[in-house]
């Protein structure tokens, strides 16, 4: 594709994919299966071949929902008290029923599963209630299986190109993307019938404490575009106070991974080597625990790993060093740290959106549509809580197939050739700009702000400061000049975080009460207030261009929690442990 | 506004007499998801030209001469 700074290359698809990491390449095969006579386009920043956060591989499927392991209906029970009751169950059902045939599909693909003497899926238990971990020791070939897949259902895929901003109809619904590319700064556009978001998490939030911008744990390509993208488009989001907040090894982005280690017997100890948490699962509760042993007197935390036996330990580096963060090993070599001999110091992660591990994402239905019409949402970036790796990939088919059926009885939009201009313009400016600010300068200060005001324990005043300095940045955005295309898409980047930190202080300051343990941990609100809070939290743009916050009803239940698995994770603390 | 420039090491090594870019490789630059690895012409080789890395690692596994080392980045070591 090329084009120029003056009229843009106008291309016409029927869907536009807008990232090809995981969700992304799912979406589009589903589409092209459901009709192969549509135009499929996938659009991707990085390269479909190695783009995402399985560029590597991975270490499993955290949330297999397997016949004669688990059932649909415990899963939902399971994933609705994870995240304190605040789910649409309808999303996590959809998702628990097209498990299984996902899985499937990826074996028939020839993604590697373990298995056991019998043929059956090895799937382990992590979670608190049930078991849904099933190991992938040969995840490394996942991107190339994918690949695969795109090639035979004849997806184009347009690599090196971002979108920075959606299009929409004369009637609002979603009409195409402007791209940028980040090595020659053209422009172009493309106008679609659908749009499929599946652009991750916002993993350029908050500052990782080394200090690296891009030693973050999400894979730092995906800097917060989705969400920025579907808020100026007009879409609701939700869930945004809810953070994403890990348990890492500390000053290393890899999970320190119970969850492949935890079956085998490592676990996550304090400094006196004792468990103090019953599930290592990641939720908000369990980080709670976590944090409050890694400020405590018996912190930091470690993962132990030094009372196991030769051959698991073995085994464990095989797979922590080679498939998903492969230079995991690297790191432990030069600080000298040997699993067999010293616990692994762990810390938490920069704070983020990801609706992948916890449940902040863009409004989406059981089809995952948003609520423009025409735009869609799957992955990390949708509002299906913990939904992990194969949420992704069903919620991918899921969105592919609607899209498909949604082309069917719409024509192609027009899109405002002002609305074009404009963003043309916006995108472009910091190029044209001499002796400005650096991209990289704003993005410490904007993320270091992140940190000192919105990160939990989160307090009313700080986050109204935060709000102030935000403000401040936004103006600074006028000044950031850009030496080169790469640096250009830096400079855009920085603007879809800044949407983001401006999200998050408007939800988490909205919800006046705590809720998800660290997740939303307000100091001046410590209490979970059902009477007045049990219900979705909402951003949307308003009409000053500021975040306006509503609620919106939890939609009844389809699956009864008894009384005893209310709380169950509120139980984390193992009992001789408490502090 | 004035500026100045700063220097700062880069976790991504490449053995000059492995590479073989000026025969038309671009593996590790087409591969990169941040798009840090340039080729430089002059030299035929290709070099790390933005501190901006996930340490992932496509890069070095996909090379066909094993002609890259990825370090950790110095800040995290
Ligand atoms: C380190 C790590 C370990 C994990 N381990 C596990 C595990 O063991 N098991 C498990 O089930 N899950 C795991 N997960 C979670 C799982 O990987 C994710 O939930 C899932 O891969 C998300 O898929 P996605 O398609 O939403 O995002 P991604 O796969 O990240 O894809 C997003 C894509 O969008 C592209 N993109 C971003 N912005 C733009 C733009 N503006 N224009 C064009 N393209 C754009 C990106 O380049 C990227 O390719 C892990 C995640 C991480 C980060
Ligand atoms: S992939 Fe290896 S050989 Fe090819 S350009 Fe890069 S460093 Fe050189
Ligand atoms: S390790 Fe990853 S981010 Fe770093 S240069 Fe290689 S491919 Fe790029």
């Amino acid at each position: 594709m090329t084009a120029n700074a003056g009229s843009d290359e106008v291309m016409e698809v029927d869907v536009l994919v807008i990232g090809g990491g995981t969700a992304g390449p799912m979406a589009a095969v589903k589409a092209k299966e459901a009709n192969p006579d549509l135009r499929v386009v996938v659009l991707e920043k990085a390269n479909v071949k190695r783009s995402g956060c399985i560029s590597m591989g991975m270490d499993g499927l955290n949330n297999a929902v397997i016949p004669g392991h688990a059932t649909p209906e415990q899963y939902v029970k399971e994933i609705t008290v994870a995240n304190d009751g605040i789910v649409n169950q309808k999303t996590v059902m959809a998702y628990a029923e097209r498990s299984y045939d996902m899985i499937q599909q990826l074996d028939k693909w020839g993604v590697k599963f373990e298995k056991d003497e019998t043929g059956d899926f090895n799937v382990k238990k992590v979670h608190h209630m049930g078991t849904y971990v099933l190991p992938m020791p040969e995840g490394h070939n996942i991107k190339k299986i994918l690949y695969r897949q795109l090639r035979r259902k004849r997806v184009e895929v347009i690599n090196r190109y971002m979108a920075t901003r959606l299009f929409n109809g004369p009637d609002g619904r979603i009409a195409g993307a402007m791209l940028l590319n980040p090595r020659t700064a053209e422009t172009a556009v493309i106008k679609a019938k659908t749009v499929i978001l599946c652009t991750g998490a916002a993993g350029r939030l908050g500052l990782p404490s080394s200090g690296y911008l891009f030693g973050t744990y999400e894979n730092p390509t995906n800097a917060g575009d989705g969400y920025s993208m579907a808020y100026h488009a007009g879409a609701e989001l939700s869930g945004l106070e809810c953070y994403q907040i890990n348990p890492l090894i500390k000053d290393y982005n890899g999970p320190a991974c119970a969850y492949v280690t935890g079956p085998m017997g490592g676990y996550t100890a304090n400094a006196q080597g004792d468990r103090f948490i019953e599930c290592d699962y990641w939720s908000g509760q369990m980080m709670m625990e976590f944090y409050k042993e890694l400020e405590g007197g018996k912190g930091p935390v470690f993962l132990k790993l030094d009372h196991l036996a030769e051959e698991t330990v073995e085994e464990i580096e095989e797979i922590l060093h080679t498939n998903e963060r492969p230079s995991r090993g690297r790191f432990h070599e030069n600080r000298n740290t040997n699993y067999r001999e010293k616990m692994v110091e762990m810390h938490i992660s920069e704070i983020g959106f990801c609706s992948g591990h916890s449940a902040s994402g863009i409004w989406t239905d059981e089809n995952a549509r948003t609520t423009v019409p025409g735009l869609y949402a799957a992955g990390d970036v949708g509002s299906v809580p913990h939904n992990y790796m194969l949420g992704a990939f069903v919620y991918g088919a899921i969105a592919g197939e609607d899209a498909a059926a949604y082309c069917a009885d719409h024509e192609l939009p027009e899109i405002d050739k002002a609305e074009i201009d404009k963003e043309r313009a916006r995108i472009l400016a910091p190029l044209n700009r001499e002796h400005g600010v650096p991209a990289h300068q704003v993005e410490y200060k904007l993320r270091r702000l992140v940190n000192d005001y919105l990160q939990p324990p989160k307090v009313t005043r700080k986050m109204e400061i935060g709000q102030d300095r935000f403000a401040e940045i936004r103006r600074d955005l006028e000044l950031i000049s850009a030496e080169d295309p790469h640096e250009l898409m830096r400079a855009n980047e920085v603007s879809f975080i800044l949407d983001c930190a401006e999200m998050a202080a408007a939800a988490s300051l909205y919800r006046t009460e705590s809720r998800w343990g660290l997740y939303h941990y307000r100091v001046d609100y410590p209490e979970t207030d059902n009477g007045d809070w049990f219900a979705h939290v909402q951003t949307k743009k308003g009409e000053d261009s500021k975040p306006v916050n509503f609620k919106r009803p939890i939609d009844p239940y389809i699956v009864e929690l008894g009384d005893a698995e209310k709380d169950a994770y509120q139980k984390l603390r193992v009992n001789n442990a408490n502090a | 506004m004035p500026s100045t420039k700063i220097t700062n090491t880069v976790p991504v090594t490449v053995n000059a007499e492995a590479c073989i870019a000026d025969k038309g490789c671009s593996v590790c630059v087409d591969v990169c998801p941040l798009d840090v690895l340039l080729i430089d012409q002059a030299k035929g080789t290709a070099y790390m030209g933005y501190d901006e890395c996930w340490y992932c690692l496509p890069c070095e596994k996909d090379c066909p001469t094993n002609a890259i080392t990825v370090h950790i980045p110095y800040l995290l070591r």
